[in-house]
């Protein structure tokens, strides 16, 4: 099969718009406020990068988004509609590996079009692609236990693919790879997301991650979370790692990132949050390194 | 190459450890005492100074020799009733494993995704299941109309028990993020269960169901020995390897009883063992690991 003869559906990119949403967890007094009053678009056909420190109610976002939970105040729309439930419509990769273990990469891959009873000949051929398109040939009846962990995620990311959501929503998808690996995803994840033009939003903590995908950066306050300041990437694609070292433009929204992230944690540090003074900790030892 | 090698060490290790058995067991039986050697007199007088007689004690020398055995065994291989209590205990085992499955898995499952079936099935099935399975034989007997059927029911009730519970429990820990990731790729309801709670179950009911067989013949056994194996099929055969067993003891054909014990330690063994190999065709993402 020739590379650049990509056996896809056409689908529209999706757009979401979250609007004064809350999301507490427990009970009375002991109830927990994690998101707060958040407002953001993920801006169709975009790559939205996430990044915000560790437990300040990333996943919890993706939970919303995804419709597995509700919000507590506010709404999410897709294109308009309110959100009622999971969709094919959004399909979340996983901070950790959710790969059926009893389904060979091949089965996993064909797992969406199988379960809606959609199987064409052009959904095996475009299985067949993104199984190429992901260097998973040689893998195709290797089970999940048998793949290292950047081969899971990357079959992780043919299997959302297949679905042509209207969204695809990542939570920290590279997260314990390796760094070699992962630079590796990073260039195979741009270069998927680059072909398809489709709306992505991706969640992570890591801020070089974030510069190299990101089209717009949400950056996020600490727990309970809401958008503090919002970032266009503006450094044009396909973008190559060797370039995105060496671009002015990339080093400067880095630095920008950084003071905000900086920042965030101080006033939390301030408060008090021994969350916070890792995270200052965390991040005054990557712009040191940078 | 080098896992058959391994395999061939084991299997020496194996023979190696039943002939040290065999021989301890030889001596003990001849020496006619009640524990094996002169060289453990030692042991005996020590016991015995602690306030322990030796007819209190159990007594090796009563045991029919491995040799004694063998003949004994010997003398019955070509004896069609030893053969048809095989059969019988064999029967019932399988009748009471396969109806234990074929009740307990749709139950166990139906326990695990619907509130409603739990809500009104489990209490009760929890105040059942301490009920030890002997417990259940004289009222068996009494409520089944054939003792073949009472001993079947007994046989079948414990491999339920351990099936259910395995089935409850490996379907409540099937990960979230599976259920997560099936409906967002737009899994029904039923094809979830078909497609992610039955194959995310499957471990645990492999594991249950080989517990589940391990329980089943040691239940029927003591069931053919209650029940006094007055089965009307087949006469004193049609009691099975524990009426076998019970008959040896009261005919006072010690070396017969041994015979008993040791076929059925050969049964369960043959009955686990394939079922292990069809687990793991069952369950092929388990070999890897
Ligand atoms: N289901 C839940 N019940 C109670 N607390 C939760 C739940 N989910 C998340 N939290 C809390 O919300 C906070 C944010 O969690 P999470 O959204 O996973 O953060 P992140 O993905 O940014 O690391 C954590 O402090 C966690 O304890
Ligand atoms: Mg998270």
């Amino acid at each position: 099969m020739s590379e650049n003869h990509v056996p896809r559906p056409v689908v529209a990119s999706g757009e979401i718009a979250v609007r004064g949403v809350s999301k507490s967890y427990g009970e009375a007094h002991l109830a927990r406020e994690v998101v707060k009053d958040c407002d953001f678009t993920i801006e169709r056909g975009k790559l939205t990068v996430m990044i915000g420190p560790s437990g300040c109610g990333k996943s919890t976002l993706i939970r919303l988004l995804a419709g597995f939970e509700m919000p507590d105040k506010g709404s999410i729309l897709l294109d308009g509609q309110p959100i009622t439930g999971p969709s094919r419509d959004r399909l979340v990769v996983f901070q950790e590996t959710a790969l059926f273990p009893w389904l060979t990469t091949w089965d996993n891959i064909l797992y969406g079009p199988r379960a809606r009873g959609e199987v064409t000949p052009q959904t095996l051929e475009f299985a067949e692609f993104l199984l190429n398109k992901v260097g998973l040939r040689e893998f195709r009846h290797k089970y999940p236990t048998q793949l290292s962990g950047g081969m899971q995620r990357r079959a992780e990311l043919a299997r959302a693919m297949i679905n042509n959501p209207q969204i695809m929503i990542l939570d920290e998808p590279f997260r314990g790879l390796d760094a070699m690996t992962k630079e590796l995803m990073w260039e195979y994840y741009a270069n998927l997301y680059e072909e398809s033009g489709r709306t992505n939003f991706f969640v992570t903590t890591d801020i070089d991650e974030a510069v190299f995908l990101a089209d717009r950066m949400l950056i996020m306050t600490n727990i309970p979370t809401q958008v503090r300041a919002v970032i266009e990437v503006d450094v044009p694609r396909p973008r190559r790692l060797a370039d995105m070292v060496t671009s002015d433009r990339a080093n400067a929204v880095k630095m920008e990132a950084l003071a905000i992230l900086h920042e965030e944690a101080m006033k939390s540090f301030s408060r008090g949050s021994k969350a916070a003074a890792d995270f200052v900790e965390a991040y005054a030892r990557r712009s040191a390194k940078a | 190459m080098a896992a058959r090698k391994f395999d061939s060490k084991a299997l020496a290790k194996g023979v190696f450890s039943i002939l040290v058995f065999l021989v301890l067991w030889e001596i003990g039986s001849r020496s006619k005492q009640w524990i094996a050697l002169d060289a453990f007199s030692w042991l005996r007088d020590m016991l015995e100074a602690f306030g322990f007689r030796s007819k209190y004690l159990p007594w090796i020398g009563a045991i029919p020799a491995p040799s004694a055995v063998l003949v004994a065994w010997k003398d019955v291989l070509f004896d069609a009733g030893y053969w048809h209590s095989w059969y019988m205990s064999g029967a019932r085992v399988f009748g009471g494993f396969i109806a234990a499955m074929l009740v307990g898995i749709p139950f166990g499952l139906a326990l695990a995704v619907s509130r409603t079936v739990h809500g009104i099935g489990f209490p009760v099935f929890e105040l059942l299941r301490p009920i030890p399975p002997l417990a259940w034989v004289p009222a068996s007997i009494i409520f089944w109309p054939t003792q073949e059927l009472s001993i079947a029911f007994v046989t079948f009730l414990d491999a339920f028990y351990t099936v259910v519970i395995n089935v409850v429990g490996g379907a409540k820990s099937i990960d979230v993020r599976f259920f997560q990731a099936a409906q967002s790729m737009g899994s029904s309801k039923a094809d979830i269960f078909r497609r992610v709670i039955l194959p995310g179950t499957l471990p645990s009911i492999v594991v249950g169901s080989a517990v589940g067989m391990g329980i089943t013949w040691e239940v029927v056994v003591a069931a053919e020995m209650i029940s006094g194996g007055g089965s009307q099929v087949g006469g004193t055969s049609g009691g099975g390897l524990g009426f076998f067993i019970w008959n040896s003891y009261v005919g006072g054909s010690y070396e017969q009883i041994v015979v008993g014990m040791i076929s059925i330690g050969i049964a369960g063994y043959i009955s686990s063992e394939l079922l292990r190999h069809f687990g793991k065709y069952l369950t092929p993402w388990l070999r890897l690991r």
